[in-house]
């Protein structure tokens, strides 16, 4: 296996534009030897402005809180847990909904090419506690809950270290809600919001059927906000900054940095902090260039999309000029495959893996991505019968949008791809069978992750 | 107040019942679970909808009004 991303942050990476200067935002600091101190915290980014509103407001001043939503929507921040939701339009509808609000920031991170989550949980937990509490302030929340991957050491104790630190500090607010750890299972599903709400709850880290959706009826049946943990780090810059410079970087329709996970031959994988918009090559030199020629990438993560090597070159990092290739950059994963690699013993790989982290509650996904990782088997072996990908087609469509969850359609989206972007080399493995690269080890990390967390049950740790 | 059929896929344990009891809207993928024509009902087809609702072993078979206009998913 090609070295999985390592869980250190890199730095920033430093990009040709302009406005290169203002990077690094969120990973401002960072060392690999260990967490940001709150007091390192606050000499670097200053105390977070809702202190400072709330000791305005003894004297009766303003909504401070109001008008940090409506600062986070003129930012334009879109959330960072794959899905690019408008966060301000989530945090107004918490806000506005019936009942005391809970929130929820989502480390969970159970995507296999992304380590960024863990990376600001390990090493800059403040940044996180501090945007989910301007988060809980500005939606009236009375809780706060981290939650951390149960394969994420160094993130779990990254922020039991800071809670304790907060707790110990004079500086913290005493109207802040309170803010508690929760470790959570690390299987592919389980940072969905309902699949998070649900093990929150007492109950199996499952997607339930919606709606209720969390933010209207979640966690104990409250409205409950559920952020990426990258969406509320940039949360507590821009409460601190303002709109106007969190768009001095990136595109309008998607302003600001962001983190990305690099991760294929390249000679320093791990986690960069991007201009939005910035070109792949300029990422991949961040990285310290290739070690190898590349065959492809797969973009967004594991329900992401395959890009083949004739199209990389021109690549930018937004999700308006990825549109035209049918990607995103979903949670910021950039896989790069080599040369050597066979992408059809990849995409056969990854199917089976995503078939084994479906949750088995929805029939058409069960037995749908089944029966496509059978398929892809067949194909990569020369087995196939004599159309292989129309059959991958039809099950294809039989299987999506079926199932209470995005799962299924997100792996279909990433196998279709895969047909689209190699199609020589799977109709070459249609016809002969394996070839030299299918012996190689898996590039892509497939960890074994049960699904429902049972090795938390087992330890004891359960919510 | 228009209304269609959808079906909880994860209650759904393929009793078939649905498929039986509305074919105009329902047939079985090879696995035995429902392909739901989430078109709004017409006429009788509302009455055959509750009935297969209320045979659902499972109760996953949902009628549910119009939200939207447009609504046309294949639950």
């Amino acid at each position: 296996m090609s070295a999985p991303p390592s869980p250190t942050a890199q730095g920033a990476a430093r990009l040709p534009t302009q406005s290169a200067a203002a990077l690094p935002r969120l990973l401002a600091g960072i060392s690999e030897h260990g967490a940001m101190s709150l007091e390192e915290h606050l000499a670097l980014h200053g105390a977070p402005p809702a202190r400072r509103r709330q000791a305005r407001r003894r004297d009766g001043d303003g909504d401070g809180a109001a008008s940090l939503i409506e600062e986070i929507a003129q930012a334009g921040l879109l959330g960072r847990g794959g899905a690019a939701f408008p966060t301000a339009t989530k945090m107004r509808a918490v806000a506005g909904a019936r009942g005391r609000a809970i929130v929820v920031a989502n480390g969970a991170e159970g995507e296999p090419g992304s380590v960024k989550d863990h990376t600001l949980l390990e090493l800059l937990p403040h940044l996180v506690i501090d945007g989910a509490v301007l988060a809980a302030e500005a939606v009236d929340a009375d809780e706060v809950i981290i939650a951390a991957c149960e394969y994420a050491g160094g993130s779990v104790d990254g922020v039991a270290l800071a809670i304790e630190e907060c707790a110990l500090s004079s500086t913290g607010s005493r109207n802040a809600p309170p803010v508690r750890l929760v470790i959570v299972p690390g299987h592919y599903v389980a940072g969905q919001e309902s699949a998070l709400v649900n093990y929150l709850g007492g109950g199996p880290a499952k997607p339930t059927f919606t709606p209720p959706l969390p933010f209207e009826s979640g966690l104990r049946r409250r409205p409950t906000l559920v952020n990426n943990v990258e969406t509320l780090a940039h949360v507590a810059l821009i409460a601190r900054h303002g709109a106007p410079w969190f768009r001095r970087l990136g595109t309008p329709s998607q302003p600001g940095s962001a983190l990305v996970t690099l991760s294929g031959p390249v000679a320093h994988p791990g986690v960069y902090e991007i201009e939005q918009g910035a070109s792949l090559s300029s990422l991949i030199e961040a990285g310290g260039g290739l070690t190898t020629r590349l065959r492809g990438a797969l973009l967004g993560g594991y329900a992401g999309t395959w890009i083949g090597p004739e199209r990389l070159a021109g690549v930018a990092l937004s999700d308006e000029h990825l549109a035209a290739h049918g990607a995103t950059l979903g949670a910021g994963v950039v896989l790069l495959l080599s040369e050597e690699a066979c992408p059809v013993a990849e995409t056969a790989r990854l199917a089976r893996w995503l078939a084994e982290q479906s949750t088995r509650q929805c029939g058409p996904c069960l037995h749908g991505l089944d029966a496509l990782a059978d398929a892809l088997a067949e194909l990569a072996a020369g087995a196939g019968g004599s159309r292989p990908t129309q059959r991958i087609e039809r099950l294809a469509s039989l299987t999506a949008r079926r199932s209470a969850c995005g799962h299924p359609d997100g792996a279909i989206n990433a196998l279709l791809s895969a047909l689209e972007a190699f199609p020589a080399e799977f109709a070459d493995h249609a016809r002969h069978g394996p070839c030299e690269g299918c012996a190689r080890a898996a590039e892509l990390p497939l960890p074994h992750r049960p699904v429902s967390g049972e090795t938390l049950r087992r330890r004891g740790l359960r919510a | 107040m228009s209304k269609h059929v959808r079906v909880n896929p994860i209650a759904c344990e393929a009793h078939g019942m649905c498929a039986e009891l509305l074919p105009e809207r329902i047939t079985l993928d090879e696995w035995g679970y429902p392909l739901v024509d989430g078109a709004p009902l017409e006429g009788a087809q509302v009455e055959h909808a509750m009935r297969a609702a209320q045979a659902c072993p499972t109760f996953a078979l949902l009628i549910e009004r119009d939200r939207k206009r447009s609504r046309r998913s294949a639950a």
